[in-house]
């Protein structure tokens, strides 16, 4: 049953600017089985994206892939001829994006912009395609289909707008469905039916997805696997209730913990990731995360960097430490404060009337 | 004219409550004919008492934004009246406003636009001090310093740009920038929103221990319930332009009494997968109404799904009422049906 749909092995993405040589993807490697949900998770600049883009070949300038494999079906997308590409995005894989608004055409009714999508790959012809518009709409949950189809973008709402994309991606019934921050843009309760319909599709018409997100919470909602990724390489990966039950890498465990929760009544202090991820172009030696970890040792700092080894069933982890090792105390001595008491007593103290009415 | 000014402050430091809302409205005309206008707040009655965060939750448009502009008086009322300290200040002008807003200050949304991009961190933390022409230029220059160290940053910064900085930076100076001049109120419009999850947990420690420190009250406007229940003590939930509930962070939680608390508490995702699998959100119908023309009776009552229409739902504008726990409020025919 878990027959696998795409393969990605040691991919290198890479940016040649004029600062260097930006290695926005460094080393991945994973896959997605056919029907399964995949999470790809961590902080903007991480490679997520890029990752998706270099699937899909949509990567802007200068970017490019300066080796490894990306297996669709047997094929290396690497390898595909202009032509190949073009045939596999939409029809084998589609994309929808962050921000429904940029990525429709303003001038072009959503229907025909639907339509389009489907006629451009020959495998619709006008007729046909323009009968199953309503249809797709439909399978959106988009209300009142029928006369909707001729309103322009800026007709419709946010939560509409994202649900025509989700129509426009599976209008040439894709096996992978990427997802890029599908729900960011949207509000809480429209947010909440966007994950719902997501969830249907993937049910009832067996679409891939592969989430790229940096909410934790959408990737407990939505996803069977996950993957985080930090610097652009996998730093953690296995399944999600093993992930969140009992994450190895410190990167992981500290972004579980820095997002509060809606359902605790505790007012516990939020674990923060002191200092900024590294930059791509010159990454510090040894483990990327080190200059950032709370629980660093000196192996850490220097290469080689640690691999990605097996932690638990399925899952693995590319830490020396690995959270089990990691003494109580040390947790808590993540979570202190770090605010200057000595600035603060200082600023208190009234400075020529500041906090009194003398001062004016 | 001074003493009469001051009295009523003085009375006020007692008072539990910092600042009283009472049936504040603000009206965006759009022209047209009968002169239509956005009912951007309509009618808000709420309270935040001193020491206390305040949450503002609500959905984009829902009117929390125009309603902390009021509070922090950037923006005149329509109508009703804000009390800050005792002071009523939407009848405030000049020098007395001045002097009202030194206590209170705002923290916004975007970092990279609340910041002027041609003037040194140094001058951005020196020009409230210098408004408001706080001890000698020496002594500004030291509390800039302290203010960098205090938000964690290098205090030899000050001659930098804010391009030079990271969102997560930037959103420290805007803080320092607020906390300059000693206010007593702070207005966080939005503040961790723009920030990745890392950099916004760094942010939201810092906003609590410095509550802690100079005993500030906040207010915290986000989108995000998990952010604002975390830091918050009460909370309250607008919907196109009214306040419709108010309670303690836990009781609203674990109790809500109107519907569309309710609504939007079970559609935020847990990150547990396990909890995930039993949640069962309640999803709502349609889309938020125009705040031009608002629904009849109570405004959510389209979208309510224990709504009685046609009944007292759509005729009859619920108040904010005492329902479910001790300090909870809501405005429902239903309370506590849903």
């Amino acid at each position: 049953m878990a027959q696998t749909l795409l393969e990605v092995e040691d991919l290198h993405t890479q940016f040649f600017t004029s600062r260097g040589v930006v290695r926005a993807v460094d080393g991945v490697s994973f896959h997605v089985d056919a029907g399964e949900t995949l999470g790809v998770v961590g902080e903007s600049g991480c490679g997520k994206t890029m990752t998706a883009l270099s699937i899909l070949r949509l990567l802007p300038d200068p970017g490019k892939i300066v080796s490894g494999r990306i297996m669709f079906r047997g094929q290396d997308v690497t390898k595909m001829t202009d032509e190949e590409i073009r045939d596999f995005r939409g029809n084998d894989v589609a994309m929808i994006f962050q921000d429904p608004m940029t990525s429709l055409n303003p001038v072009t009714k959503i229907g025909s912009q639907i339509e389009e999508a489907m006629t451009a790959h020959n495998r619709f012809t006008e007729k046909l395609a323009r009968g199953r518009v309503i249809e797709l709409l439909k399978r959106v949950r988009v209300p009142a289909a029928e006369s909707r189809v001729k309103d322009y973008p800026h007709q419709f709402s946010g939560g509409m707008r994202q649900r025509a994309m989700i129509a426009m991606g599976l209008s040439n019934e894709p096996s992978l469905l990427i997802a890029d921050e599908p729900t960011t843009a949207l509000d809480v309760t429209v947010q909440a039916q966007i994950i719902q319909l997501m969830k249907q599709l993937n049910r009832e018409l067996g679409t891939a997805m592969m989430l790229i997100t940096h909410n934790m919470a959408l990737v407990a909602s939505l996803c069977q696997r996950v993957v985080v990724m930090y610097a652009g390489r996998i730093v953690e990966e296995g399944p999600v209730d093993q992930i969140f039950k009992s994450p190895q890498h410190p990167y992981t465990w500290s972004l579980l913990r820095s997002v509060p929760r809606v359902d605790e009544s505790r007012k516990d202090r939020l674990v923060s990731i002191k200092g900024l991820p590294p930059d791509l172009s010159h990454m510090p030696p040894g483990c990327k995360f080190h200059p950032r970890c709370p629980f660093v040792v000196a192996g850490c700092k220097v290469d080689p960097e640690p691999s990605l080894d097996e932690v638990a069933l399925g899952q693995v982890a590319r830490c020396w430490v690995l959270m089990r090792n990691v003494k109580e105390e040390d947790v808590e001595e993540a979570k202190k404060s770090a605010l200057s008491k000595e600035a603060a007593e200082k600023l208190k103290a009234p400075a020529g009337g500041v906090g009194g009415d003398a001062g004016g | 004219m001074q003493a009469a000014e001051r009295a009523p402050a003085r009375r006020a430091a007692t008072d539990p409550v910092l600042v009283h809302i009472k049936g504040a409205y603000k009206r965006f005309p759009i022209g047209g004919f009968g002169g239509l206008a956005v009912r951007a707040v309509d009618g808000v009655d709420l309270e935040i008492r001193r020491g206390e965060t305040l949450g503002l939750v609500g959905e984009s448009g829902c009117g929390k934004s125009t309603l902390a502009r009021l509070i922090t008086a950037l923006m005149p009322v329509t109508a009703g009246s804000i009390t800050f300290d005792g002071q009523d200040i939407t009848r405030l002008r000049g020098g007395g406003l001045r002097r009202v807003r030194r206590k209170m200050q705002m923290i916004f949304q975007d970092p990279f636009a609340s910041l002027d991009p041609r003037m040194t961190v140094g001058d951005i933390l020196q020009e409230p001090l210098d408004n408001f022409h706080v001890g000698s230029v020496r002594e500004r220059r030291r509390r800039v310093q302290e203010l960098l160290r205090l938000v964690g940053l290098n205090p030899n910064f000050t001659n930098r740009y804010p391009h030079e900085f990271s969102g997560g930076q930037r959103q420290r100076i805007g803080i320092a920038r607020a906390l300059a001049v000693n206010p007593s109120f702070i207005v966080c419009d939005e503040a961790v929103s723009a920030l990745d999850v890392s950099i916004a947990a760094q942010i939201i420690n810092l906003l609590q221990d410095l509550q802690r420190e100079f005993n500030l009250t906040y207010l915290f406007i986000a989108h995000d319930l998990a952010v604002v229940r975390h830091l918050s003590d009460r909370i309250a939930v607008m919907y196109l332009g009214k306040v419709v509930e108010t309670a303690d962070r836990n009781d609203i939680y674990d109790h809500p009494q109107h519907p569309y608390t309710k609504a939007l508490l079970s559609s935020i995702p847990v990150p547990d997968p396990v909890v995930e699998r039993d949640r069962a959100p309640i999803l709502l119908k349609g889309e938020i109404p125009s705040p031009v023309n608002p629904p009849s009776g109570c405004r959510f009552h389209p979208r309510c799904p224990i709504a009685r229409v046609p009944g007292i739902c759509s005729e009859v504008e619920p108040q904010l009422e005492p329902h479910g726990a001790q300090d909870q409020v809501a405005a429902c025919h239903f309370a506590g049906q849903a």
